[in-house]
């Protein structure tokens, strides 16, 4: 069953707070997470491979670049999920 | 020269989490070794099934991120280097005159060893991008230096079970030398995995008293069968004595020695004449500006295998000849089993409260003392009598290592 817009950010912010401690109701749409939510991209990768377990999507390692702010990853799992 | 002076202390051991309880249940001669309750030991019919776990789980000592970023053995490190900085005042050097010295026998083996049953089970993008980081032997050393801001250069000694010590001796010398004004030093290991734990086995290196793990760790005892395995961390801060004058440190005590051979005998067997073993403590006594007779404490290595014991007895022998029978020795694996890499470092911590307390704690097991060893190993707590005297503590690893520290109290 497809995630909403909202479930898959809560999902996401919930993957954030666990890899990086970042508190969840930071991690917003507007946020980039290179330079607000000063996420590193080992990080990153953590946090995508986590996306893509949740969320039932395939996230290419060439997309993840493009992936500078939340709603982009929010945007991004919401339109390919299974 | 400068001479150089320990100004904190910090240990996470199978006794206790922190070094003043660490020191606490030894001096009461309790045992830190018990039988391992992981699913692992029947799934996989572990021979030996017991070892020396850390008292106190690290994860409940560091955030959540911490924990999940940090291989064991450097969660062990930066909880024992903590406690140390904290227990030296947390001194205010310049991030340039700050070193780390942190050792590490075998590295983040469970790290590594989780990463390939990921990628056997899951495939190659499953395996945690953090993996490198969190395995290499560098990784407790790093930890500690991101932790602390040191960047007068983060080392990391590898000698197996001589880690510990060799670090410290590199951190004494830098701070002699003028290289660092303050070194966070010590080791770490957390290698309670069924890997190690088979593989050790395997060339019968370990005692397989299932049946009584506590009296399992025996050394010197004629009923001795093999080590036992450990983890945990232990951690010095080693400043200046200028340094730590200025700021008006405690100070527990001076290193005065701190010296590092090789037997280049045998991969894994000590040399039965102990002529290298022979040679460090020598070493350690030269650079200290001591004679034998000024020694009253040696905490042995003395893990407690049949020849690796008696080797080391040959070597006090070369070097101290009939003196030898005035050392009040202490053979602490016997409570705590053996950490390997950080085996030294927590040694060098019972030295220094040794020295503190002027108090040798009780070696445990020692029911029937081999007679081939008649060394004086007290089996209850006994007090040093000479305050100006020299301690050591001795530390040998596979490879042929030898790693010899000296303290003298100040």
């Amino acid at each position: 069953m497809a995630h909403t817009q909202q479930e898959v950010l809560a999902g996401l912010a919930e993957l954030v707070n666990d890899e990086t401690g970042i508190a969840a109701e930071a991690v917003q749409m507007d946020k980039s997470f290179t330079d607000d939510l000063d996420i590193d991209s080992i990080s990153m990768m953590t946090i995508v491979v986590n996306a893509e377990d949740k969320f039932s999507v395939k996230i290419p390692d060439e997309e993840v670049k493009n992936l500078i702010t939340v709603a982009d990853a929010v945007n991004f799992i919401t339109e390919n999920q299974d | 020269m400068h001479r150089v002076v320990v100004t904190g202390i910090g240990a996470t051991t199978p006794l206790a989490g922190d070094a003043p309880g660490s020191w606490d249940c030894l001096v009461r001669g309790e045992s830190g070794i018990s039988t391992l309750e992981q699913d692992w030991v029947a799934k996989y019919e572990i021979p030996v099934t017991f070892a020396g776990q850390a008292k106190v789980l690290a994860s409940t000592m560091l955030t959540p991120q911490e924990a999940k970023r940090l291989d064991p053995s450097s969660q062990f490190a930066l909880i024992s280097a903590r406690e140390a900085w904290a227990d030296a005042g947390e001194p205010e050097v310049a991030p340039e005159r700050l070193a780390v010295d942190f050792a590490t026998g075998i590295g983040g083996v469970w790290t590594l060893l989780d990463a390939f049953d990921t990628l056997k089970e899951r495939g190659p993008r499953r395996v945690l991008p953090m993996t490198v980081p969190m395995l290499m032997p560098n990784g407790p050393a790093a930890a500690i230096g991101m932790a602390l801001g040191a960047r007068a250069g983060v080392r990391t000694a590898v000698s197996a079970c001589a880690s510990g010590n060799e670090a410290i001796a590199n951190a004494f010398h830098r701070i002699q030398r003028g290289e660092a004004d303050v070194v966070v030093a010590g080791g770490a290991e957390a290698a309670i995995h069924p890997l190690p734990i088979s593989a050790f086995a395997a060339m019968h290196a370990l005692s397989k008293r299932n049946e009584s793990p506590e009296q399992a760790s025996r050394p010197y005892d004629i009923a001795r069968d093999g080590f036992v395995m450990g983890e945990g961390a232990g951690a010095l801060v080693l400043e200046t004595l200028e340094s730590a004058n200025a700021r008006g440190a405690k100070i527990y005590c001076e290193i005065v020695g701190g010296a590092v051979t090789s037997d280049s005998y045998h991969i894994t067997a000590p040399d039965p004449e102990g002529a290298g073993a022979a040679r460090a403590m020598l070493d350690a006594l030269e650079q200290a500006g001591a004679g034998i007779t000024d020694v009253e404490h040696v905490n042995a290595h003395a893990t407690s295998t049949p020849v690796g014991d008696i080797a080391e007895f040959a070597a006090m022998q070369r070097v101290f000849g009939k003196h030898t029978e005035n050392l009040i020795i202490g053979a602490t694996k016997a409570s705590t089993g053996h950490l390997l890499g950080g085996a030294g470092a927590i040694e060098a911590v019972f030295t220094i409260l040794a020295l503190k307390h002027q108090l040798v704690a009780p070696t445990i097991n020692l029911d029937n003392q081999d007679p081939a060893i008649p060394l004086n190993v007290p089996r209850v707590k006994t007090g040093l009598s000479r305050p100006g005297a020299i301690a050591i503590s001795n530390s040998f690893g596979f490879g042929g290592h030898n790693a010899v520290l000296a303290f003298r109290s100040i």
